[in-house]
């Protein structure tokens, strides 16, 4: 029978070969631990800088189109939930056109029976950038607290579905400007962009204007990974509608990025040296 | 950023300059060498032109989360911080516009040169290592003057019309402290190259030394928007003459010999951060002679 080497097929394998690579990855690390510290604790910094932006902001004025200071940190600690696990994971899909396409390291990948697209996304990964997920959740607690916010039963189950529909657009968007570097053989400049814009999304919506709510929404979805699920988690229901479509619209773009990523590996020819 | 993809280019440099070196006995000379270092790092950057085309959509989106930003904060309210809204949405334009001119990745180059041991070929070369960096710094800042932060002015004032200069003094002194800006922020990012040959750690020397800048330099959020007591700090350190201040000239907000006043603040930190950057670069040198780089 032939062997199927697909992610479905093997699950336990690949979680094997995630603790692999990990395993490895830390060692590296270890050699320069300063340095692996100081790295994750930087991204935190860089991080704080928008928090102490919301800060001054809010002490100038009570509330932005509606929201007060603790809605908006909540969206904002919401936000760095899916953001840290895209910066652990997905950030790096960006040396696809460049080191994979352009240089031929995919060649590498191709011939290994194992999924390319996780290959990929497990070689380039940076792990320790998840410590971003508890400054989020830090900040869910605190302005959740400021705010007296009742937990209720289905809170946490929702936010897990949440997290896993953000991160699953952010995967899609990633993916698909990664696939593009298989057609254009080399980076077009799109990624930091895109990185930008999608910071649109940790602010309320009610912010921009048509034209961008509509691009947040349905092209570039960027306003599911942070604003339409905060919302729901802190009980305000004007947007529930887009807030229960997060795991829908995270399901449909990584689905469709991946089928343009798969359409990407067959058009690959090698650097032919 | 796209900007990183731009950082090193040794080799040529380094050939030229000491192809158009001759004796330094003569001051002519030396003006020569660093005009020229300004000149090629001018040309070089030429090659890269399509890649800060990309770079100002880039900014435009970054201003553009700003822009919406502040529109929404200021809806039913007149004046924050001192500043009304048309005000404050000229003061991001013109702070990210000018920061395009002055950003430099200085801190990188002098981090990586000190760790790879390059600063050894630096060393025996007979100029100054500092005006040198300064030198190429500045032309690759002259090239972004006229490659990406007018034709990024000029692109977001056709999106929309901002403020223009409040009159002509305003706007000549304006003119001679972003170029004060360019200065200080290059010697800020000098020093921040050299601390992060001390801490074994360069990525977070970059990180906390941008960090700084975008908080107390007053590109994010004018210095008078926040509490007192921060601003008294703020106050002894020369992050605001970077961006605020040459920003409040711009608005008319400080005039006339206030104006000149940050001139002269400028100057003053030109000569601290010149100092300090001094005995850093001496106490580098050592360090890469004990470790026999």
């Amino acid at each position: 029978m032939q062997r199927r080497y697909g992610l479905w097929h093997n699950m336990p394998r690949y979680v094997a070969i995630f603790f692999h690579y990990l395993a490895q990855y830390i060692k590296t690390k270890m050699a320069y631990r300063a340095d692996f510290f100081i790295y994750a604790f930087s991204d935190l910094l860089l991080q704080s800088v928008n928090l102490i932006f919301l800060l001054v902001v809010f002490t100038k004025v009570p509330a932005i189109k509606g929201w007060t200071r603790d809605q908006v940190l909540f969206i904002y600690g919401f936000f760095l939930v899916p953001f840290a696990i895209y910066s652990g994971f997905f950030n790096h899909l960006f040396d696809v056109p460049e080191k994979y396409v352009l240089q031929g390291e995919m060649d590498r990948v191709l011939v290994r029976p194992l999924n390319a697209w996780y290959q990929v996304v497990i070689e380039t990964m940076n792990p320790e950038l998840l410590v971003g997920m508890f400054a989020g959740i830090a900040l869910m607690i605190y302005s959740g607290q400021a705010m007296h916010l009742e937990l209720i039963w289905w809170d946490i189950p929702l936010a897990l579905v949440m997290v896993l529909g953000a991160t699953l657009i952010y995967a899609g968007v990633y993916t698909f400007l990664a696939s593009l570097g298989f057609w254009t053989e080399g980076n077009i400049g799109l990624m930091p962009m895109v990185y930008n814009l999608s910071n649109y999304g940790r602010y309320p919506m009610t912010v921009y204007r048509g034209p961008i709510r509509f691009i947040l929404t349905w092209v570039l979805p960027f306003a599911f990974v942070g604003f339409y699920p905060a919302t729901l988690l802190m009980h305000r229901y004007e947007f529930i509608g887009y807030a229960l479509l997060t795991p829908v619209v995270g399901v449909i773009a990584f689905a469709l990025a991946y089928r343009v990523w798969v359409a990407g590996i067959r058009r690959y020819r090698g650097t032919g040296s | 950023m796209t900007m990183a993809a731009i950082s090193l280019l040794p080799g040529g440099m380094a050939l030229s300059a000491e192809h158009r070196w001759s004796p330094p006995s003569h001051l002519g000379n030396r003006i020569m060498l660093y005009i020229e270092l300004i000149r090629m790092e001018f040309v070089n950057n030429l090659a890269y032109r399509s890649s800060y085309l990309t770079g100002i959509f880039n900014y435009s989106i970054q201003i553009g989360a700003y822009f919406f930003l502040w529109d929404a904060i200021y809806s039913g309210r007149r004046i924050l911080g001192g500043l009304n809204k048309e005000e404050m949405i000229t003061y991001v334009i013109v702070a990210w516009v000018v920061r395009s001119f002055y950003f430099s990745n200085l801190d990188r180059r002098v981090a990586v040169e000190i760790r790879e041991g390059k600063i050894a070929l630096e060393l025996i070369r007979p100029y100054n290592y500092q005006m040198v960096k300064f030198a190429r710094a500045f032309g690759e800042a002259l090239f972004r003057m006229l490659f990406f932060a007018l034709p990024a002015g000029i692109f977001f004032y056709l999106i929309r019309p901002f403020g223009l200069p409040a009159g002509w003094p305003n706007g000549l002194i304006f003119l001679v402290t972003i170029a004060g800006s360019f200065v200080i922020n290059a010697q800020i990012s000098m020093i921040a190259g050299f601390l992060a040959f001390f801490t074994q750690s360069t990525s977070g020397i970059y990180r906390a030394k941008r960090v700084v800048m975008d908080l107390f330099s007053g590109l994010l959020l004018p210095i008078s928007f926040y509490p007192d007591w921060a601003r008294d700090i703020i106050k002894l350190f020369p992050f605001q003459v970077v961006s605020y201040m040459p920003n409040l000239i711009y608005l008319g907000k400080i005039t006339g010999a206030a104006a000149l006043k940050v001139v002269i603040l400028q100057l003053f930190w030109v000569a601290v951060l010149g100092v300090i950057g001094f005995f850093f670069w001496r106490f580098a040198v050592k360090h890469v002679v004990i470790q026999g780089g």
